[in-house]
């Protein structure tokens, strides 16, 4: 769904001549740094619509945090500083609803990555039937978030669900306080598991044969093959789906609203579902955007903590 | 020492075919529980046991999935914004991500190119807040070109990304070329870049499409009228507040909403990979 923002260059040597480069022999040094002047009736279809759309709100968004912003209000919003952090500082409702963000957050991702990365190492190999699992792997990516959802909520089902029968239990799934959340973090495994799978293996399907080859003849285990050729390969690719992975989790929405709600019992609330009932339930536009507003600090702060790790790890390549 | 490799090589091929045949499974439970409940009639889904295959498949849960529900009403809206934001977005998308592709150290290309990774990061409830707002200021709540004019946006960093990595694969001397032979820098890139580009813009629109149509969220906080409402809320009309849900219609109806995406999307799934990729590696 979102591209990924890897760099593979550094082990790609076919993309060392990008014919976009300014430096071209030929004398192309002098062309000029910013867009030709008739190159802005291009750009502008696009980039007002950005502007307005996407940019202003967020920016928007941004200020709300710092309002007393309602729905319904008559008389005019005020500007009431960090009032609404300080509340929410207080609201131990969100911070529960954050808690459960992360672990969420967390046990979708990294057992999604783990088993994903085994998977694409798997189906990298010469197998029967590998041809099943990429067709299989379509209908998850394609499929509406809403009917992942009502899909596993038929699944869950205590009276008519297929888990019940095959396990011989009588559990309500969905609706006890202990399973609750996992629960809905298998659905959010299995909801992105073939996408993340499809990219790791278009990833390795660049890796060069000839250094597994070599490799193996210098009698180089599998794991030390993995180690040494593979994983430094595939390595910015890995990082970037695995990041994408994580911020996609934190702003998961429609998956658990249409599973549980956020219930029983506020189990499964995820931030966003929080944000979404304060602002369109209770109305309280101000007071949700500043958990928006938290939200993106954090994933920036994780996202900041990860692209530090890149870079150093790209500095020990 | 020569037997015992050969029984490892082979012990591993097992586990690598236990590990497949898990995958599989796993994938596929769900959907055939999906399918299997969408067949079954009201007796066999109120049984104690339910089986895999229905002794008595009917289409009779279709039939009463457009009774209960507006279905067709809300595919017709869901077709009209889906069908808009993609075609909308590849012609804004285009050019832009054209000058993005052969300007690409450009300040105007790397401030998009920062908007496109940012833009992944946005909580949705930051965004959709003060665009409520706006869109209710400017009367384009609770209407489908509201909806459409999100949804571009929506797809607009995909899509940038994408068909600037297709950009950047037409050489510039075809251009250049077409320019010297005396046709205007415009009618160049009609002429020579856009046919070229035809089979990515085809495909970012269609991704565009599905994007549209599979979208929950947003539709849920603009779209109030349920004669306005889109396929996946219809969806979820289905499930009754007390979570009780007549689940044979609302197993049919999940199945018909989800045709349109898995046809689409077989048929551009190998191009997005390679697209995502294509934009990744070229800087």
């Amino acid at each position: 769904m979102i591209p990924a923002t890897a760099d593979p260059a550094r082990s790609d040597p076919g993309s060392a001549d990008d014919p976009g480069s300014a430096k071209g022999p030929g004398g192309r040094v002098a062309r000029r740094q910013g867009p030709a002047p008739g190159a802005w009736f291009l750009v502008l279809p696009a980039l007002i619509p950005i502007l307005l759309l996407s940019v202003g709100p967020l920016l928007y968004g941004i200020a709300l945090a710092f309002t007393d912003s309602q729905a319904g209000r008559t008389d005019p919003t005020r500007w009431i500083g960090l009032l609404n952090f300080q509340d929410l500082l207080r609201d131990t409702l969100f911070w529960e609803s954050f808690r459960i963000g992360l672990v969420w957050a967390v046990a979708v991702s990294v057992p999604q990555f783990l088993l994903a990365l085994g998977l694409a190492l798997l189906l990298h190999q010469e197998l029967r039937f590998r041809w099943l699992s990429r067709a299989l792997a379509i209908v998850p990516w394609a499929m509406p978030e809403v009917v992942v959802g009502i899909m596993w909520r038929l699944v869950y089902h205590p009276d008519a669900g297929v888990l019940n029968e095959t396990l011989g239990t009588h559990r309500d799934w969905l609706g006890s306080l202990s399973t609750a959340l996992p629960a809905v973090v298998v659905v959010g495994i299995w909801a992105r598991l073939p996408q993340v799978t499809v990219t790791l293996l278009a990833g390795l399907s660049q890796v060069p044969r000839e250094l597994h080859e070599a490799a193996a003849m210098d009698g180089a285990g599998a794991w030390r093959r993995f180690r040494a050729v593979t994983w430094p390969a595939i390595r910015p690719i890995a990082l970037a789906i695995s990041a994408l992975s994580f911020i996609w989790n934190v702003n998961s929405f429609a998956l658990v609203y249409v599973l549980t709600g956020g219930g029983p019992g506020g189990r499964t609330r995820l931030p966003m579902l929080f944000a979404y009932e304060e602002a369109f339930r209770y109305g309280q536009f101000g007071y949700a955007a500043a958990m928006g507003c938290v939200l993106v600090a954090v994933v920036s702060i994780l996202l900041a903590v990860h692209l530090v790790a890149r870079l150093k790890g790209d500095d020990d390549a | 020492m020569s037997r015992r490799p050969t029984a490892r090589r082979r012990a591993a091929r097992t586990g690598q075919y236990l590990a497949l045949l898990g995958y599989l499974v796993f994938l596929a439970f769900p959907l055939l529980w999906l399918v299997s409940t969408a067949f079954k009639p009201p007796r066999e889904l109120a049984s104690l046991h339910p089986g895999w295959i229905p002794d008595h498949p009917t289409l009779g849960n279709f039939r009463q999935a457009f009774e209960e529900q507006p279905l067709l009403r809300s595919a017709g809206n869901s077709l009209i914004a889906s069908l808009a934001a993609a075609v909308i977005t590849v012609v804004i998308a285009t050019p832009m991500a054209y000058v993005m592709a052969r300007h690409h150290r450009s300040r105007l290309s790397r401030a998009a190119t920062g908007w496109i990774v940012v833009s992944q990061a946005f909580p949705f409830v930051l965004v959709i807040i003060p665009l409520f707002l706006v869109l209710k200021e400017v009367r384009l709540i609770d209407s489908l070109a509201g909806l459409i004019m999100v949804y571009v946006v929506w797809s607009l960093p995909f899509a940038l990304w994408m068909l600037a990595g297709y950009a950047r694969a037409v050489p510039r001397e075809l251009e250049e070329a077409a320019a010297v032979d005396g046709a205007g820098r415009l009618r160049a890139l009609v002429s020579v870049t856009v046919p070229l580009l035809t089979p990515g813009i085809v495909a970012t629109a269609l991704f565009a499409f599905i994007t549209a149509w599979n979208e929950f969220f947003f539709a849920l906080v603009l779209l109030k009228s349920p004669r306005k409402q889109t396929m996946p809320i219809i969806l979820t009309h289905f499930i009754g507040t007390e979570g009780v849900a007549d689940l044979g219609p609302l197993a049919a109806a999940s199945l018909l909403a989800t045709l349109p995406s898995l046809v689409l999307f077989a048929i551009i799934q190998r191009r997005i990979t390679s697209g995502t990729l294509a934009g990744a590696v070229k800087h």
